[in-house]
């Protein structure tokens, strides 16, 4: 099982914790709560999560564009995930909330990365490096 | 063999473009560069490590100039204190370059409710900061019903996602659906990543959505673009109209509501060659009106969602004409399209009938509307809907204006 995958940087920096992994957008005006750090839409698949400190996998941002400040009240609020990584082509709303919060974030995986990113997994973001590795083989 | 051969052509060519992507990058010129390193204040870099950012997501080459930006982010309901503090220390040394129009705010500036002085203190903190950087106070929503539209193919910034989807679809404009803050990164720089919708080729619909009923009301519109959104992460849908196309009232509609679910940017009307096709029938907007209306009535009407225009307030001041409305009602809308309203004599109509203008504000995130006072809203705005439902808890029934009219008003 590969433990190094290459992606693309869209804002550097570097970011260690365990992947949240989903398939849904996030509409990060309604769906957050920013100063716990929680998903606090009953009908979106990481009700209850929090970000904290976590790699967050998901599709990319939808719905409002004011979501990119919502991004920053986590950073802010420091209850932001240590790297996020869109599983698709980034979006701009998770691109400039990144950016302005130095929360590293990368995209474009190579494409074998839903065998080895599950929920859970312990990883390691360098965007700089352009790699997502996991530190300790648990798979 | 053809079509494994073109299969395989595609394959290539997906590799190449993953390739380029891997390793491209934004070229910025010696000034860009120097503004990113700071030479010209604080503000300058943090615009341009947005603009940055959002062009590498983007896969841009360069940036280009844009003539106006519209930014949201004006509600201190949605930006929070980290966002006031943000803005407060932006507009020290950031000034706008383009023209620069905002989004409504919480309140009416003319009627302060009950609102708590805490929300008024950091409500007028943003306002002064807008102030500060040089944008228009125009408060709005729909800043292309207010302000001359560039010239057909113009490149713009918008962020609220409604307008961003009407420019490009109805007025001809180009707009990427900018965040809050690279809006923001334009309006100083008078610069955006071009990319995207910006460029022809991504103006293109890939997938066509066939709707087997013919849309009749805004609400209509209103469903059809929530499940479009959703179902279509491209940057542009086409729709296969069964018969007529939706007047400026619906394509309003139809925006905000491709705007609340989606990324998606635009749509077009076409066929449905060469076309991925998605049936959009009676089963899929009675599941999309299932998910947005949690009821079948309420103790306040909302209109709003984006802000009503002079079409929506003269269709509503005709519906009303000699009639009472039997529940308080709240319409929303931009100070200068009301100026313009009381000009014609709307004004008085709809308030006659009961109606109560809140200006400068909006239904999304509004603190005018809590749970305190409102167990359930109705309107007709899908994107109200979600909001009122999903950010202030609050119950809604999605009924469209003539209905609305019909059900809660009485011959005076």
């Amino acid at each position: 099982m590969k433990s190094t995958l290459k992606c693309r940087r869209i804002v550097g920096g570097c970011g260690i914790g365990k992947a949240i992994v989903t398939e849904q957008p996030i509409n990060f005006l309604s769906m957050l709560d920013v100063s716990r750090g929680i998903i606090k839409d009953p009908r979106h698949h990481l009700f209850r999560s929090c970000l904290r400190d976590s790699i967050l996998v998901f599709p990319g941002a939808v719905g409002s564009s004011v979501g990119s400040y919502s991004i920053y009240a986590l950073k802010v609020n420091c209850v932001a995930p240590a790297a996020i990584i869109c599983s698709g082509k980034t979006d701009l709303i998770t691109a400039s909330g990144c950016a302005i919060s130095e929360i590293a974030l990368v995209d474009m995986l190579e494409k074998s990365w839903p065998s080895v990113i599950r929920n859970g997994v312990e990883l390691e973001v360098d965007a700089n490096n352009r790699m997502v590795t996991l530190p300790k083989q648990t798979i | 063999m053809l079509s494994v051969i073109s299969a395989r052509v595609i394959l290539v060519g997906k590799l190449l473009l993953r390739l380029l992507y891997y390793f491209y990058k934004l070229e910025l010129t010696k000034e860009e560069e120097d503004m990113l390193n700071g030479e010209h204040g604080e503000s300058f870099a943090v615009a341009y490590r947005i603009l940055l950012a959002i062009g590498e997501a983007t896969g841009a080459s360069k940036l280009v100039p844009v003539k106006w930006a519209h930014i949201s982010g004006v509600n201190y309901n949605t930006i929070g204190d980290s966002g006031v503090k943000f803005l407060e220390e932006f507009s020290k040394t950031g000034r706008v370059a383009i023209r620069t129009t905002i989004n409504p705010m919480g309140y009416d500036k003319g009627r302060i409710e009950n609102l708590s002085d805490r929300f008024l203190k950091k409500q007028s903190s943003i306002v002064n900061s807008y102030s500060m950087l040089g944008a228009i106070p125009s408060f709005t929503c729909v800043p292309y019903e207010i302000f001359d539209i560039p010239e057909k193919g113009s490149m713009v910034s918008f962020a609220e996602s409604s307008a961003a989807v009407f420019s490009n679809s109805i007025l001809g404009l180009s707009t990427n659906r900018e965040s809050a803050l690279s809006a923001l990164a334009s309006s100083i720089t008078g610069k955006t990543p071009y990319s995207d919708l910006l460029i022809e080729n991504f103006r293109q619909a890939k997938v066509a959505i066939r709707p087997d009923f013919t849309p009749s009301t805004e609400l209509d519109y209103g469903l059809l673009g929530y499940f479009a959104g959703n179902a279509v992460k491209d940057p542009c849908v086409a729709f296969i109209p069964p018969e007529g196309r939706p007047d400026r009232i619906q394509a309003k509609a139809l925006s905000a509501a491709i705007g609340t679910s989606g990324s998606c940017g635009m749509f077009t009307f076409g066929h449905g060659s060469g076309r991925e096709i998605v049936s959009f029938g009676k089963e899929e907007a009675a599941r999309v009106k299932d998910e947005l209306s949690t009821g079948d009535d309420g103790d306040l009407i909302a209109l709003g969602g984006p802000q009503l225009g002079l079409n929506e307030l003269s269709l509503l001041s005709s519906l009303i004409e000699g009639k009472k409305l039997k529940k308080r009602c709240m319409i929303f809308c931009a100070r200068a399209i009301h100026r313009q309203a009381k000009e014609i004599g709307l004004v008085n109509r709809i308030e006659k009938a009961g109606g109560e203008f809140m200006c400068d504000s909006c239904t999304c995130m509004t603190p005018l509307i809590t749970r305190a006072d409102f167990d359930s809203v109705i309107t007709n705005s899908i994107k109200a809907a979600y909001y009122l439902d999903r950010s202030n808890s609050i119950g809604v029934a999605l009924k469209d204006l003539r209905t609305i009219v019909r059900d809660y008003s009485e011959n005076n």
